[in-house]
């Protein structure tokens, strides 16, 4: 009798494992995430506010203050993260998490390539696998306005979109090939002391696909259209700002296990530093 | 009152019935073409380089095809030694020629090439459905995506890149042509080319590459004006051949971004030419209109031997800018047609 309890017992909680790693989602997945330490210099951005490159052309939308790291995440930092949370692996890593080219060029788990500065910025990423990264690290993925409110710097102003050279630079500096192969901070800081919002990779945001374009922009209007149901089908407040066109349109292309080339990702952070 | 809504009501029924009668053997076209049922498994479309177009579809019956295309962004010459980077349909401008028949099942498949920088996607002329394919198409840099259509309206129609921005993906060169034969195919002839025109807005980029200029594009200056996506493509040893009393067909598409191009063979008129690639047929043409966008087949038999000039007629871009190509014709003299008197 004892036998058969402790038996049924067994079963049962074989079962109900089973039932537990079925129920796995992104959010249980994260959980069991180990720290790093990382010392990424960040920097306080202080808060205000700005226009959306998409949205109503009369609506500021304000961004908290916060706190930015300086330039992307690393090689060698995402190889610290993966050695220390061996669910991100390369040969680990669920697919639904992160698709196939997930680290591409890794020639194995514990290794970035040779043809890789250790201080060049990961890519091949999820957004999955950054925002893992990111908790990790004790930080956060940015969310979209607040990465779009600091791109609006050049080396000069905090807001440099009036700029009819600013589109341009950027345009310049997305069309380089393998950009994303070279060191971080090679380059100029903008205003508030960031570096490579463009030069290097793509990057995630946390909201990364909150504003779709709808793959064919001549539509002006937005796939979401609860989101956007703002009277008129506005579109870009600046069309001629081919730069950020071309970012959202990446951004729009994306699914959250989608690992390319040239997108990487930096971590961003809460901050009670209303002002400096 | 009553009598007056009756006849109201007479006119209108008559207004409308009268329009019904006005039919013509495209009426309801493409709703006989949904229903049409291809069997059999898919096969690999051909698909050319300009000038070369693929094989006729001739009588075949509607079958399934798969189209494969690549999205590219890559440095090509554009004009003597300048090289230009170019965004590309499977590393050419004008893309892959694609031709298939009416009711024909097609899978469209689309990668964008790993090493590219930015997303991609297609929008086909000749698709019956949201974007013309743009939007389940989207890809981004790595990535593949494929669907469905059924061809449904015979002509000949332009693709294009339709990211955002689109004047952008379309200025770098990402354009081409599917030709959607009617059943039974069109009518034979001896020789067919594939040509599309093109505008290049242009900058010096990185190591002299030049690069596409917003500013150029904004303003719609473009500083070269082509056939088949580089200066000279139709010229020397690239001229088109043709010969004395053959009947020849020209497919020819304008990836614009924003000229109209009025297309003219200057010494041989187009005995037939599409209007727009529709099905509205002209006879003896001189100069035919292609929009931005558009696509024209026309057809014409060369009488007398030589050299002839194939220009967009807006004569500075022809003559500046690059929009210039020739046909040489081989074969007899025929005095009766042209000859030199003195």
């Amino acid at each position: 009798m004892y036998k058969i309890a402790v038996t049924i017992l067994f079963l049962l909680c074989f079962f109900a494992c089973k039932e537990n790693d079925f129920k796995k989602n992104p959010e249980a997945e994260n959980n069991g995430i180990k720290g790093i330490d990382i010392n990424t210099k960040m920097v306080f951005i202080q808060g205000g506010s700005y226009l959306p490159f998409y949205g109503d052309a009369k609506k500021q939308v304000s961004v908290a203050s916060f706190l930015l790291d300086e330039r992307p995440a690393t090689n060698e930092e995402f190889l610290a993260f993966v050695t220390v949370n061996p669910q991100w692996r390369k040969s680990n890593v669920k697919r639904v998490f992160a698709d196939t080219t997930y680290l591409r060029d890794w020639p194995s788990d514990l290794q970035f390539s040779k043809d890789q500065s250790g201080d060049a910025p990961v890519s091949f990423v999820s957004w999955f696998a950054a925002n893992a990264f990111a908790e990790s690290t004790g930080k956060r993925l940015p969310t979209l306005d607040e990465w779009e409110y600091v791109a609006m710097a050049d080396e000069k102003d905090y807001n440099a979109r009036g700029k009819k050279s600013y589109s341009d630079y950027i345009i310049s500096l997305y069309l380089k090939k393998n950009k994303q192969l070279e060191p971080v901070k090679k380059s100029q800081p903008n205003a508030w002391g960031i570096y490579n919002m463009f030069d290097r990779v793509w990057e995630w945001t946390d909201d990364f696909n909150s504003v779709l374009t709808t793959g064919d922009s001549r539509e002006g209007s937005y796939d979401d259209k609860n989101l956007f149901c703002a009277g008129a089908a506005t579109s870009a407040t600046d069309v001629l700002n081919y730069a950020a066109f071309m970012r959202f349109g990446l951004r729009s292309s994306l699914k959250a296990n989608y690992t390319v080339a040239n997108l990487g990702f930096r971590c961003a952070k809460d901050t009670n530093i209303i002002t400096k | 009152m009553k009598n007056n809504i009756i006849l109201i009501v007479v006119a209108t029924v008559c207004v409308l019935t009268s329009c019904r009668t006005n039919t013509d053997a495209n009426e309801g076209r493409a709703l006989r073409n949904a229903e049409v049922k291809t069997s059999g498994d898919a096969e690999k479309a051909e698909i050319t380089a300009a000038p070369l177009v693929p094989k006729p579809v001739g009588n075949r019956p509607a079958k399934k095809l798969i189209v494969e295309l690549e999205t590219t962004e890559t440095e090509g010459i554009i004009a003597d030694s300048l090289k230009y980077t170019f965004w590309t349909f499977n590393n050419i401008v004008p893309g892959s020629f694609i031709r298939v028949r009416e009711g024909d099942d097609i899978e469209l498949r689309l990668k964008n090439a790993a090493n590219s920088a930015m997303p991609h996607n297609i929008d086909l002329h000749a698709v019956n459905g949201p974007g013309g394919g743009a939007e389940v198409t989207f890809v981004s840099p790595g990535k593949e995506a494929s669907f469905h259509f059924k061809a449904l309206n015979p002509g000949l129609y332009v693709y294009h890149c339709a990211a955002p921005p689109v004047p952008m993906h379309i200025a770098n060169g990402m354009y081409g042509l599917i030709l959607v034969e009617p059943e039974g195919g069109l009518p034979k002839v001896d020789r067919e080319y594939y040509i599309m025109q093109g505008e290049f807005y242009t900058k010096a980029g990185d190591n002299s590459v030049l690069v596409f200029d917003n500013d150029k594009g904004n303003d719609e200056k473009p500083d070269y004006v082509l056939f088949n996506g580089k200066k000279g493509s139709l010229l020397g040893k690239n001229m088109l051949q043709a010969n004395v009393g053959e009947t020849d067909r020209l497919l020819i598409g304008n990836g614009g971004p924003y000229r109209v191009s009025p297309l003219d063979a200057p010494g041989e008129s187009f005995d037939k030419g599409s209007l727009e690639g529709g099905s509205l047929v002209n006879h003896n043409v001189q100069t035919t209109l292609i929009p931005a966008g558009g696509a024209t087949i026309v057809e014409f038999t060369v009488e007398a031997p030589g050299e002839y000039v194939l220009v967009d007629h807006s004569i500075f871009r022809a003559f500046n800018k690059g929009a210039i190509g020739k046909l040489y014709v081989s074969g007899e003299k025929n005095h009766e047609v042209f000859e030199k008197i003195k």
